[in-house]
């Protein structure tokens, strides 16, 4: 595997732009010091009271997401480029679904195979022809980028459903500003605690024309839901009601929810709940975690969903796969941020080939997230690698692979002190009736074992503060 | 065939509930073969009848009622004109793309079972998809079992036939599975049979059912439309080992059952609901 590209030092030994402070408040700082400051942070969270559930472990424990102390550095001018890229990528995904749902031109055209949409469960034909307030499908997307060198972003996945983890950005920032404020003060360094009214000015922006003052709803699966925190912690910061399935009614296609007010109309929601929970008159009928009739209120125009339903099928990783041609055939662009060269096994070639160099490549379920169903060729054991030769030839059209890429490094604190560790960055994108709004940053998640690739939290991941600054 | 139809479907609560909300597909819609000469929806409580057309054609009608309910009436009914098309469905409106009925669903998944069942029929009977799916419909008869108590609407397609008996839903759902696992785009179909003889099969019934008209059924009936090149959509109801006759008449289609399913709903509060449902198809006109 090649080098990593490392954010702060560059490989004669001088610091990138932006880092020049951090490396000396790094080296000023004595190492008890910075333990002692990892603690405080730590007591910090604890008070706040971020966990988050890990999937597939008998006693779904409650974790603190490690978190480190160590600053991630962008300049504005970086910043600008990615965000670019950003708008252009949602543009393009917010097109695409809606010519998905309409006349499905670019299908027509060949430009996605029309297996790769109809085929997939997340593509919902209760969607066609369904009109949209302003057309925006995905109000929040969060885009997972990686870095390999110094002009080289790739995006590793579109997250176009229910993504999370922007609570962690907003209170990273938040402890960071209490323990560093000095840091603040000396540095301009983009504010993100605008997001919760980015937020909402968005929800809002798109409500169904009817209406003057809406009301806008956050739904949650509840508390034992992974997210229950974020999902309270937002609805909080944007001062709206969060809601249950069970504290919803439709009335004649009019969505209402319960107050202690009585009976009140809800016309945007937020809804955390995937699509195939949200109402069980359509979609799975054991759901009891959604709302009978949803769906109707909804193609009766009565109520808007954040984000869309059916948005699932843009950010599958096989179509992932196609997104420059997407953009490509939609804005006329050439992709600002790159896409992984993927293999997709679905091709017969690609799979002979992924087949032969498992060693080398990562494999990806094309329906799986969150790190689970995912093999890391070079760090994987034969046993491994057979299990999954067996599960590509089984189902060739449930993976993709692709090259291991070299992510970029930041310095962390970590148990041997400060070493590089491999970063990722989730920015949040919020797409509403007037304009695409993204704040500066992002939720960077790092892989604190040491030469780990994965970030996830739920495979020993930890989180990092994103600083856009003037450098 | 002139064909008068009568569906009447009944909640009854035992602790009344204090509210429900219900989606019906209970409207036929008109084509080739099949028109519609009157047809009406009614509900024995206030409410608001509210209707669209979904993805996939279907004329659908929702609506919440309020208040103290100890049960729940709905009645569809009217007369249906039908004529022989030998199955084939022609001048439908069709919204879903074609592509959309190759999709797997949990209904109708195939187990490997289900895929060698196909793919042996596949061998045996060619790839001319009208011999195929004649082939198809008449092997799943010959392989299950009619039994009305053996699986309810949430049994798979995989495990009807493992346990080789169903109703004609899971029959439908077999062919489905079948058919897609082989490449062609398949459908449910919802709607109505009539049955001159069908006195035979109520009299075994239990004898609660005694006020029952002798001729009513407590199911629609189902069945599966598969697509061929040259002709469109054609039916085929392998519970019945034919295509289907001016005797049917189509009302809804969807992936499977749950797509087209004539009432889905909720209630809230009460308890110890008694659903029946009582389906009466009687010929009015003279056949031509």
């Amino acid at each position: 595997m090649p080098e990593a590209f490392d954010e702060m030092t560059l490989p004669d030994g001088s610091n990138r732009p932006g880092y020049a402070f951090l490396k000396r408040w790094i080296d000023n700082t004595s190492a008890e010091s910075l333990a002692h400051r990892r603690l405080e942070a730590e007591l910090l969270f604890r008070r706040i009271g971020i966990t988050f559930a890990v999937y597939g472990q008998n006693e779904a424990e409650e974790r603190i997401i490690p978190f480190d102390i160590i600053p991630r550095v962008m300049t504005r001018t970086e910043w600008e480029r990615l965000s670019r890229g950003l708008e252009q990528r949602v543009r393009a995904i917010n097109l695409f679904l809606a010519d998905l749902y309409g006349s499905a031109e670019i299908l027509r055209a060949g430009v996605v195979p029309e297996d790769l949409i109809y085929q997939n469960p997340n593509y919902r034909p209760e969607m066609v022809g369904l009109k949209l307030p302003h057309n925006v499908y995905v109000q929040i997307a969060g885009i997972d980028l990686v870095r390999t060198g110094e002009d080289d972003f790739y995006v590793l996945e579109d997250n176009a459903r229910t993504p999370s983890g922007v609570s962690y950005m907003l209170e990273n920032r938040e402890v960071m500003m209490r323990m560093f404020p000095d840091l603040f003060a000396e540095h301009r360094i983009d504010p993100v605690e605008t997001y919760p009214d980015e937020l909402l000015a968005t929800l809002i922006s798109v409500a169904p024309t009817t209406h003057a003052e809406p009301t806008v709803a956050l739904l949650t699966p509840g508390p034992f839901n992974s997210a229950y925190y974020e999902h309270s912690f937002l609805a909080d910061k944007l001062g709206i009601e969060l809601v249950e399935g069970r504290d919803l009614l439709v009335v004649d296609n009019i969505v209402v929810m319960r107050t202690t007010e009585g009976l009140k109309r809800v016309d945007v929601l937020y809804r955390r709940l995937d699509d195939e929970f949200l109402d069980p008159l359509t979609f799975r009928p054991d759901s009891i975690l959604g709302v009978p009739g949803l769906m109707n209120a909804y193609q009766a125009g009565n109520i808007t969903l954040a984000n869309a339903v059916g948005t699932g099928v843009a950010d599958d990783k096989a179509v992932y796969t196609y997104m420059p041609e997407i953009i490509r055939f939609y804005l006329g662009e050439e992709a600002i941020l790159k896409n992984v060269p993927t293999w997709r096994c679905r091709e017969k070639d690609a799979c002979t080939y992924v087949l032969e160099h498992l060693e080398e490549l990562v494999v990806k379920e094309v329906a799986g997230s969150g790190g689970y169903g995912m093999l890391i060729g070079p760090r994987s054991d034969r046993a491994a690698r057979e299990e999954f030769a067996h599960r590509i030839k089984a189902h060739p059209e449930n993976y993709i692979a692709q090259p291991t890429l070299a992510l970029s490094t930041c310095p962390t604190f970590v148990e041997e002190g400060i070493a590089p560790r491999h970063v990722d960055l989730r920015p949040f994108v919020l797409t509403g009736a007037d304009k695409i709004r993204i704040v500066p940053g992002g939720l960077t998640r790092v892989a604190l074992k040491e030469g780990s690739l994965v970030v996830n939290s739920s495979q020993g991941g930890g989180t990092k503060d994103t600083w856009v600054l003037d450098a | 065939m002139r064909l008068r139809i009568q569906h009447e479907t009944a909640y009854r609560y035992a602790t009344p509930a204090n509210r429900a909300i219900q989606i019906l597909r209970l409207t036929p819609r008109g084509h080739q073969g099949q028109f519609v000469v009157n047809w009406r929806i009614d509900v024995d409580r206030d409410c608001r009848l509210q209707t669209t057309i979904d993805a996939f054609g279907n004329r659908v009608h929702s609506f919440t009622v309020d208040g103290r309910l100890e049960g729940l009436t709905i009645i569809a009914e009217g007369e249906v004109e039908t004529q022989d098309m030998s199955g084939i469905v022609r001048d439908q409106v069709e919204i879903a793309p074609v592509g959309l009925f190759l999709r797997e669903t949990p209904l109708t998944a195939p187990d490997e079972a289900i895929k060698a069942f196909a793919d042996d029929v596949a061998s045996e009977y060619g790839p001319n998809p009208l011999n195929l799916f004649h082939g198809l419909m008449l092997a799943i008869r010959e392989r299950m079992r009619f039994d009305v108590r053996a699986t309810d609407t949430g049994t798979s397609a995989a495990k009807a036939f493992a346990e080789g008996h169903g109703v004609c839903q899971d029959f439908a759902h077999v062919f489905i599975a079948a058919a897609r696992h082989l490449g062609h785009p398949a459908r449910y179909v919802g709607g109505y049979l009539f049955q001159p003889a069908i006195a035979q099969i109520q009299s075994q019934g239990d004898s609660s059912q005694a006020q029952i008209p002798a001729a009513a059924q407590d199911a629609g009936h189902a069945w599966a439309e598969a697509m061929v090149g040259g002709l469109g959509w054609v039916g085929f109801d392998p519970a019945n080992g034919m295509s289907p006759t001016d005797a049917y008449v189509r009302v809804a289609i969807g992936l499977d059952y749950l797509g087209a399913a004539p009432v889905r709903g909720t209630r809230y509060g009460g308890g110890g609901e008694e659903l029946s449902v009582r389906i009466l198809v009687t010929e009015t006109g003279r056949r031509r």
